[in-house]
């Protein structure tokens, strides 16, 4: 139990009376690198929402290094988050008006977690530094989501959430984006749970598990 | 604490990032503020200037006695007053005039003057020695002493208790420098020893009351109420400015606030960064908009100076003071119109949830609803207003009913224009899609054509009042001054000798006589005349009984101005206590008098009042032989300057000077359509941005991107236009509810409202510049926008 990093305990959630997920459960472990696949509406994008605090169970527990963050109130949530998480998404959801370098080091300048060196590092080891003067929507795609990366990184969480991290990304360039962020989560033994809809992306990943219909299938 | 400054660089950073956006929002902030503020300081400084011309010699305190006939008093009669034990103390006021400058010279008497009218020689601060020993002393205002001034005058003080353009000396050196040695008037004091009987026994000198001098300044009531509304009106349409450009900023930073918030930052770390960046950038705005303010008051305010002096007669400085408490007061007008156009914008941050969709344009597609609600109070505003305008009472309902017609057309616009939109014909595929989307763009647009609404119909609004109060105004000249000459003589006799003299030269000669009498409990005046086509063809009379100037000729009917009428609710046909009562006749409009009058015929008026002395008369001749005339009667009579009047000289001074006015309200009307235009902009130069996404797949499947910032531009102007036309009727209104309810209940007397085509077609024009200017920037930068741009719009779409 003391390597159990995430532990999602029977999760139940519905929208407007429509249910999305019906008993899920799923246990990351500390350094693990987790793939959760399935099709579109299978309730993937929520179930890793709920894991990142997000959003609320219905019912169920959401147990982050021991806590059960799905019954904090929103702003010991918001904290979880900044301490423990570090978030990747499919649109990168970059600050469009801070640069590479500023959005590099803005989770770990919330978390007061700022280490310059560390930043600089990341952005060398991503092909970034180069670019850190740059704005988001001077760079491409990969570009973007390196950055993503970098900050979800750069404040040394002990989860990764990763939603479809490659889905905008060309297969080649989504490749190196993942081997990069596997690369990264090794090096700093964070726990990695990252959706995708790829088999062959997925199968890179220590473990795989797969959601259909708003419940698991062992894969 | 790091978290807070991690969270408020990184929201700010938005404006850096856009300076464009950042520059509107000030700019919007700093309008606002230099309108409302410099209206506040134009209106301070001349109240200020009353205030100080009334305190230096207390006019509006003391009672003064004065020749009959306006000339001075002879030595003899002050010293008599003295010896018999009366307080009072001579005055000798005049004007010094030469090529270099004019000045008003009020030489006092500071050892008898009572406490009241000492004004500052006696302060302590003036060498008195000097003040009393020739060459004298001249106390003036540093505006003054700077300002254009006659040559070879002796030395001057400094003092800020002293009327503008105006200085205070002993009474000898006010001798010497205007050649004069009798008082132009007494001061009396205004307790005199017990014992001695009034002083309207002991002296033939007419008594001029503390309060009758005031007439006037009831009109200059109404000139800065003008102001006031006006820049009240500018305040608010700034404010639409602003409430645009924070509601879109925040708009734009959802998703920044999305990822701040995802990434661990609290809710209310994430509102508190976003006042206090409010905060900063009001108080910055708040600073230029206070100079900016300061510097439009001083540009007005030598115009609002010839105004004043000319129209009404009163003193103030063409010149500005800072005044730190005006200062202050302005900023913080400016952090609360930035809180509450910052409201909406925080609730719907507070609102959103962490986990909604990217949607740069939510607003709009939230505001189905919004603008549902919006038009169904503007119902109701528009049902409170009417019942105000039919039913209320005082200027606090009247100015209620101004502000819920102007909130309740802006809410209503936008569902106007949507209906308007939607009953348009359409013609092909391109036409359908363009009327679509400006229906589409309205919500993103409406609080910018919101502001353009209120910005044309105060326009149209004021500029009907004030229209209708020039035409007005010439009119009530005509009928006051329709005589050319008039005439004041020294007493009964020279008045006969005068016109025994004149008679058989001119067309008619028309007695002036008047007698103060209270009605109904308050001070009035009676005026008896002759019958005369010059009234019969000159007096507009608001409302009449049958055949009414046959009736005031026979002496059994009377005519009243229209304040008693309002204030007492007559009409003809009732009775007037008067001469044992007697029937109205006829209501007149009689503006600026704050008093009841009454007209009565000549015969009727010398039998209630057989003791009137007789001495002033109207002239009827050629206006080509007028001029002639007064100097023939200044020479032979030896009559002073101001004995005899030419009116078409005056008429054309006061018209020229109200012309003055407008040049002051055209000035705020420009600035108001300014701060709308630059609302539109804010607006367009936002939505440009975030229309891309619309307009990419235009430009792809073969629209060009010229044709494309023509439908932009040409969108504007026609809204512009459809703006413009809901504005007329609503400016319309605005103006009934200056002239008709405003008015009344401010000063007592009512203007008729007249309509002026020629200015909204200007105005229209202006509204179509406005408009125009506003999109040009967007729509050029829509045609030159690197393809690349587009095509990214398709790689980044979410």
């Amino acid at each position: 139990m003391e390597d159990t990093l995430l532990d999602l305990q029977d999760i139940r959630k519905s929208y407007d009376a429509t249910p999305v997920l019906a008993g899920v459960s799923v246990r990351l472990l500390a350094g693990e690198t987790l793939a959760l696949t399935g099709e579109s509406g299978s309730g993937k994008s929520t179930l890793l929402h709920l894991a990142g605090g997000l959003d609320q169970p219905d019912s169920g527990q959401v147990v982050l290094n021991g806590r059960d963050i799905g019954q904090m109130d929103d702003a010991a949530r918001a904290e979880a988050r900044r301490l423990h998480i570090g978030l990747i998404f499919q649109q990168f959801n970059l600050v469009p008006s801070l640069t590479v370098a500023a959005n590099i080091a803005l989770q770990a300048r919330l978390a007061d977690r700022h280490d310059a060196a560390f930043c600089e590092h990341l952005a060398e080891r991503l092909g970034l530094s180069d670019l850190t003067g740059r704005y988001p929507e001077q760079l491409s795609g990969g570009q973007q989501q390196r950055v993503a990366i970098a900050r979800a990184v750069a404040s040394r969480p002990a989860l990764i959430l990763a939603d479809e991290p490659t889905g905008n990304l060309d297969e080649e360039t989504g490749d190196t984006v993942l081997s990069l962020l596997l690369d990264l989560v090794s090096s700093t033994s964070a726990g990695l749970l990252m959706v995708t809809h790829s088999t062959r992306l997925a199968g890179r990943l220590s473990r795989r598990i797969h959601l259909s219909r708003g419940a698991l299938e062992q894969g | 604490m790091n978290m807070l400054y991690t969270a408020l660089s990184s929201l700010s950073s938005h404006w850096r990032y856009r300076p464009g956006q950042l520059a509107m929002l000030a700019i919007g902030l700093a309008l606002a503020t230099a309108l409302w503020s410099g209206v506040q300081a134009i209106n301070a400084e001349a109240r200020a200037a009353y205030d100080r011309a009334a305190a230096t010699l207390g006019q509006d305190q003391l009672t003064r006695l004065e020749g009959a006939d306006g000339r001075p008093i002879p030595l003899a009669t002050f010293l008599a007053l003295r010896e018999a034990g009366y307080l009072v103390s001579p005055v000798i006021s005049g004007e010094l005039r030469d090529a270099e400058g004019r000045l008003r010279v009020l030489g006092i008497d500071p050892l008898t003057a009572p406490a009241a009218a000492q004004g500052p020689a006696l302060d302590g601060a003036v060498d008195l020695a000097a003040f009393f020993t020739n060459p004298g002393l001249l106390l003036m205002t540093e505006a003054t002493a700077n300002g254009p001034l006659p040559a070879d005058l002796p030395p001057s003080v400094l003092s800020e208790n002293v009327p503008p353009a105006a200085a205070i000396t002993d009474i000898s050196t006010a001798a010497r420098l205007l050649g004069q040695n009798d008082p132009s008037y007494l001061l009396a004091a205004p307790v005199q020893p017990f014992g001695l009987p009034p002083l309207s026994e002991a002296t033939d000198l007419r008594i001029r009351a503390p309060d009758t001098a005031n007439d006037i300044a009831r009109l200059t009531d109404s000139f800065h109420l003008n102001l006031t509304a006006f820049g009240l009106l500018s305040f608010g349409v700034g404010l639409f400015i602003v409430h645009a450009a924070i509601g879109l900023a925040f708009e734009q930073r959802r998703a920044s606030v999305r990822t701040l918030r995802a990434l661990g930052t609290p809710l209310r770390t994430v509102l508190l960064a976003l006042g206090i960046e409010l905060a900063v950038i009001a108080f910055i705005a708040g600073l230029i908009g206070i100079a900016l303010g300061y510097l439009i008051a001083a540009a007005l305010m030598p115009g609002v100076a010839g105004t004043l002096r000319g129209l009404y007669g009163a003193e103030i400085e063409g010149v500005l003071r800072f005044n730190p408490t005006w200062a202050l007061s302005a900023l913080v007008i400016t952090w609360l119109g930035a809180a509450v156009a910052a409201v909406q914008a925080m609730v719907r941050t507070a609102q959103m949830p962490l986990l909604a969709p990217a949607l740069p344009r939510a607003w709009a597609q939230a505001s189905g609803r919004t603008i549902r609600l919006q038009a169904l109070a503007a119902l109701a505003l528009f049902a409170l207003a009417v019942a105000l305008a039919f039913f209320g009472q005082g200027l606090i309902a009247a100015f209620t009913c101004l502000a819920a017609l102007l909130i309740g057309a802006a809410f209503i616009l936008p569902a106007l224009m949507t209906a308007a939109l939607n009953i348009l014909p359409t013609r092909g595929a391109f036409s359908s899609w363009v009327l679509a989307d400006t229906r589409q763009q309205i919500p993103g647009l409406s609080l910018a054509l919101m502001a353009l609404l209120l910005a044309l119909s105060a326009n149209i609004g004021v500029s009907t009042m004030v229209g209708s109060f020039r035409s007005t105004f010439i009119g009530w000249l005509d009928q006051r001054l329709a005589s050319e000459l008039y005439v004041t003589a020294a007493d009964p006799t020279e008045a006969a000798a005068l016109i025994a003299a004149i008679e058989p030269d001119v067309d008619a000669i028309l007695p002036i006589v008047s007698a103060d009498q209270r009605l109904f409990g308050r001070a009035a005046q009676v005026f008896g005349v002759i019958d005369h086509p010059t009234y019969r063809e000159a007096w507009p009379l608001l409302s009449q009984s049958p055949d009414p100037w046959d009736a005031l000729a026979t002496g059994n009917a009377v005519f009243i101005n229209e304040q008693l009428a309002r204030r007492e609710n007559l009409s003809p046909g009732d009775v007037l206590p008067l001469a044992g009562g007697l029937p109205i006749a006829g209501v007149y409009s009689d503006y600026g008098n704050p008093n009841g009058q009454a007209i009565v015929s000549l015969n009727r008026f010398s039998e209630t009042y057989p003791d009137t002395q007789f001495f002033r008369f109207a002239i009827r001749i050629d206006p080509s032989e007028a001029p002639a005339l007064a100097t023939r009667l200044r020479e032979e009579f030896n009559l002073p300057t101001e004995a005899v009047t030419n009116q078409a000289q005056v008429k054309a001074f006061s018209i020229d000077v109200f012309d003055q006015t407008f040049r002051v309200t055209g000035a705020l009307n420009i600035l108001t359509l300014g701060v709308a235009g630059i609302a539109l902009l804010t607006s367009l130069l936002t939505l440009a941005n975030l229309r891309l996404p619309q307009l990419a797949p235009l430009w792809a499947i073969g629209t060009s991107r010229a044709t494309l910032a023509r439908v932009e531009l040409a969108r504007a102007l026609g809204l512009a236009l459809l703006t413009f036309l809901f504005a007329l009727p609503v400016g319309l209104a605005l103006a009934w509810i200056l002239l008709a309810l405003v008015n009344v209940e401010a000063f007592g007397w009512r203007l008729p409202m007249q309509l002026f085509p020629s200015d909204w077609a200007r105005l229209f024009a202006l509204a179509l510049i406005a408009a125009g200017l506003a999109a040009l920037g967007p729509a050029l930068r829509l045609a030159r926008i690197p393809p690349a741009r587009l095509t990214q719009i398709f790689a980044q779409e979410r």
